[in-house]
């Protein structure tokens, strides 16, 4: 992690040799370096659903990281290819033996209300939120043992065993840092700052009209000088997805994400002059789509009742026609976008029906005489039509075997407490986030101590596998990240031949924004992070 | 001295009447709340579910925060003795208290509901009168199949055709929304700003309302006509318009109030379709997201004050009748 560090070090340089910090973030995609961007101009964009609360470091939902992100900086964001780059912090060391990682913090920053941004915010937070209320976080920074804060600008993390996922989660998503001021000697959950926020970030809370919209202004002070270009940024409330489409169509909208518009408009919407439909800038998530088989089901507890299940579905189909392309076939829970991790070796299976039924009989279920081997439930992920399509698709493919399906639908409470308390499923379906680390996004899908814990987006599966558990708990601590790597790819073996859950896809979320709204993705973690790159090209549209 | 109106049998009405409605209150409160609490999940499970992630601990955090820790009959003790100092509550999805979300969005909900019964009733009942008096005729033929096609139609269709139409399309009035927050209009311009805001989604669910204001006011109509007294009242000389508006008009309305009781009284139900097609910032999307997310103080807060209403608007309706027919008398 020393080569991080450097190369740090020698971006800094750079963008000092350049005399203007402007450029650091400008240099991230080519097409900024042709035009010089213009100044001025409210973007409006849709935010859906409402968030709940506007500070991720308490909240890790979507909705709430796209507007918090503009709020507040990490200690770092992530390039495109999840490099990351500083923020809050300048430079960052690792040492040698991974018992401790220092972040060096940017001079002069100050929090929206005047208050200097400290090393001890970052002491603070670290102590009293992400290690005991955010919901990621207590596992990532849960070897940190202490917090030494030398000086204003200096943060000392010591570490009881090595954890090299921390540099990959501490964007403004992943390690909010909250103003102690305000939020010191208050409950956290309830500190009304949760709902106008103080922040360091490019845009400054205004203004929350529940169930309307929700307003930003420009920071006049914003430590990235030259930056944001925007005057205002408005999220609007548009509940409906035929209505999102229709304002964007129109104009009145000119940026959306996390796919808000049904995939079936996506190309159309595409093809308007005025609309551009955007892929990247997720890279940081990186969202895996997959089925969980319950291993204590009567038949999917037979590792061959599970493979021939893999045998029957057709991947690619699933990524072109039901999700319209914007999916990817998946053969790991390591999605492909942590090339890194990603291990391409696992065992593979095949579309191949006459494989899956061959595996059928061999587990003893032969087809009836109604054709029928037997029949299994499935609980799709309530988040919408293309989740629902997904388990219509399995039932096809599952009835070609001899498998009947029947599809049940609830909402997303029933749904989590069914899958993950209660167990009371066959076949379920769901997409997590992987982020830049396994560590933080996959493993949770296998490690046992989660099973019928009623914790959502966990072990759904019900899998229990000592040597996998023990296997998690090793890359965790890990210093070298070449162990690690090697480690995560042994658990990706061993899951994918166990198969307790079929990866299916790796998904492309999409986003679309106004064709003269230029560098609004210039970040791996861009939906979390800040529209401080962006401007409108010409008369901004109102 | 007691006054005229205030007698002995009217004050028995209104004692018994007024405690017949609190008991109905809190009894719909008591059945809301168990019914509620019958949904799988909670709303921790919700939060942490929309959160990607969660440990038990944040779920520990987030029920004792909610008090969603505590056995349920503690929770009822504690939101009955709320409920009788007139405190609904406190969302802590939203961090607000309920009440203070109700008044945020009731505006905006009795604008539309006003706006779109006002026309539907107004609109609905002279088209109603209209197909009456020409009954059989071609004018009645052309209301009524278009009454008949407005009612059968779903409502998130004709919504979302006339944004197509009137906004991508024609480009008159806007998408959706209240304001044009970007604009930052004020004084008049805000009211102008709004009421562009409001035509489409008044028009919408004016429309279903208005077929069914005509059809019962075309049926009221030509059933009165039948009766004895409007006989006599041709046979006296009176002018067909003059029997058409003071007998038959007044003896017909009777079923549209009944009608538009039980329509205002729904009132604070919202009308969650055309308020999530037009993102309309009304009560109905935040009862339908407060089932969602289990946020129970809200949602029974809303079902509350929704049944004070209904009880209320049954009174008015009832006092109304006794004015429209002097023949039907208040009693216990």
């Amino acid at each position: 992690m020393t080569s991080n560090a450097s190369r740090s070090l020698l971006l800094r340089a750079a963008a000092l040799a350049a005399g203007a910090a402007a450029l650091l973030g400008g240099t991230a995609l080519a097409q900024s370096q042709t035009q010089a961007p213009r100044d001025g101009g409210t973007l409006t964009a849709i935010v859906q659903p409402e968030p709940v609360t506007l500070t991720s470091a308490i909240n890790t939902a979507a909705p709430t990281g796209f507007i918090s992100g503009n709020v507040f900086d990490g200690l770092v964001d992530y390039d495109l290819d999840l490099n990351p780059r500083p923020a809050l912090a300048e430079r960052w060391e690792v040492a040698p033996d991974g018992l401790s990682i220092t972040f060096f913090l940017r001079k002069g920053v100050t929090w929206h209300d005047g208050h200097p941004f400290t090393s001890a915010d970052v002491k603070w937070t670290l102590e009293n939120v992400w290690k005991t209320i955010h919901p990621r976080n207590q596992a990532t920074f849960g070897r940190v043992t202490r917090v030494e804060t030398p000086d204003d600008l200096t943060v000392i993390l010591r570490l009881s065993e090595p954890s090299l996922a921390i540099l990959s989660s501490v964007n403004s998503n992943g390690a909010q840092v909250l103003p102690k001021h305000l939020y010191e000697g208050t409950d956290v959950l309830n500190n009304p700052h949760n709902l106008k926020p103080v922040g360091t970030g490019a845009f400054v809370f205004k203004e929350w009209s529940k169930g309307n919209h929700l307003i930003l202004e420009r920071n006049p002070n914003y430590w990235d000088k030259g930056k944001p270009h925007l005057d205002r940024v408005v999220f609007k409330v548009i509940p409906d997805a035929a209505a999102r489409a229709a304002a964007l169509e129109k104009g009145d909208v000119q940026y959306a994400v996390f796919s808000p518009v049904p995939l079936k408009d996506a190309e159309r919407l595409g093809k308007l002059p005025g609309l551009k439909i955007e892929t990247r800038g997720y890279e940081w998530i990186s969202p895996w789509l997959f089925f969980d088989l319950n291993v204590d089901n009567q038949y999917l507890k037979d590792v061959r009742v599970r493979r021939a299940i893999a045998h029957a579905i057709d991947r690619k189909a699933i990524s072109n026609i039901v999700w319209y392309g914007f999916a990817k076939p998946a053969i790991s829970p390591v999605p492909s976008t942590l090339p890194a991790f990603h291990d391409a070796s696992v065992p593979q299976y095949e579309f191949d029906v006459r494989k899956a039924e061959a595996l059928l009989d061999e587990a003893g279920y032969k087809r009836g005489a109604d054709g029928v081997r037997f029949a299994l439930t499935h609980d799709f992920i309530p988040y919408g039509d293309d989740y629902k399509r997904t388990g219509e698709y399995l039932k096809q493919a599952l009835k070609r075997v001899g498998i009947e399906v029947t599809i049940r639908s609830q909402d997303t409470a029933a749904f989590t407490k069914r899958v993950y308390g209660d167990r009371d499923f066959d076949i379920s379906s769901a997409w997590f986030a992987a982020f830049s680390d396994p560590q933080v996004g996959v493993t949770r899908a296998y490690w046992s101590g989660w099973v019928g814990k009623n914790t959502p987006w966990t072990n759904g599966s019900g899998y229990r596998n000592p040597e996998v558990d023990a296997l998690i708990a090793q890359a965790q601590g890990q210093a070298r990240q070449e162990d690690r790597i090697a480690t995560f790819k042994r658990i990706q073996q061993i899951v994918q031949t166990d198969l307790p859950s079929i990866p299916l896809a790796e998904l492309k979320f999409f986003s679309v924004h106004a064709a003269n709204l230029k560098d609004v993705v210039t970040h791996g973690d861009q939906i979390y992070g800040s529209l401080k790159d962006a401007w409108f090209d010409k008369a901004a549209s109102n | 001295m007691v006054a005229p109106w205030l007698n002995r049998r009217r004050l028995r009405f209104w004692a018994g009447r007024l405690a017949h409605m609190a008991l109905v209150v809190l009894g719909i409160a008591v059945v809301n709340f168990f019914l509620l609490h019958l949904a799988p999940g909670d709303a921790a499970q919700v939060l942490a579910g929309e959160a990607g992630s969660a440990t038990p601990e944040y779920m520990a955090a987030l029920r004792r925060q909610f008090g969603l820790d505590q056995p349920l009959p503690v929770q009822f003790a504690q939101y009955l003795g709320n409920l009788l100092t007139f405190n609904l509550g406190f969302s802590f999805r939203h961090g607000l208290p309920v009440l203070e979300l109700i008044g945020q969005r009731l505006p905006a909900t009795l604008l539309l509901m006003t706006a779109s019964i006002g026309f539907a009733v107004l609109a609905g009942s002279a088209l109603g009168v209209v197909a009456a008096r020409n009954a059989g005729r071609l004018a009645d033929t052309l209301i009524s199949t278009l009454a008949l096609l407005f009612y059968a139609t779903p409502v998130f269709w004709i919504g979302l055709v006339l944004v197509v139409v009137f906004s991508v399309g024609l480009d008159w009035l806007p998408v959706g929304g209240m304001t044009s927050v970007e604009a930052g209009y004020a004084g008049w311009d805000h009211v102008r700003d709004v009421a562009r805001h409001l035509v489409l989604p008044a028009a919408t669910l004016g429309l279903f309302y208005l077929a069914i204001y005509t059809r019962l006011m075309r049926a009221a109509m030509l059933e009165v006509t039948t009766q004895d007294f409007i006989r006599t009242a041709v046979a006296k000389g009176l002018k067909p318009r003059r029997i058409a508006l003071r007998h038959v008009l007044r003896n017909a309305l009777l079923p549209v109030v009944t009608m538009l009781g039980v329509q205002v009284g729904s009132i604070l139900g919202g009308a969650v379709l055309v308020e999530t097609i037009f993102a309309w910032p009304g009560l109905g999307r935040l009862a339908f997201e407060a089932l969602f997310q289990r946020d129970l103080n809200l949602l029974l807060g809303i079902l509350l004050c929704s049944s004070a209403v209904v009880v209320v608007v049954n009174l008015a309706v009832d006092l109304l009748y006794t004015v429209l027919d002097p023949r039907i008398e208040l009693a216990r």
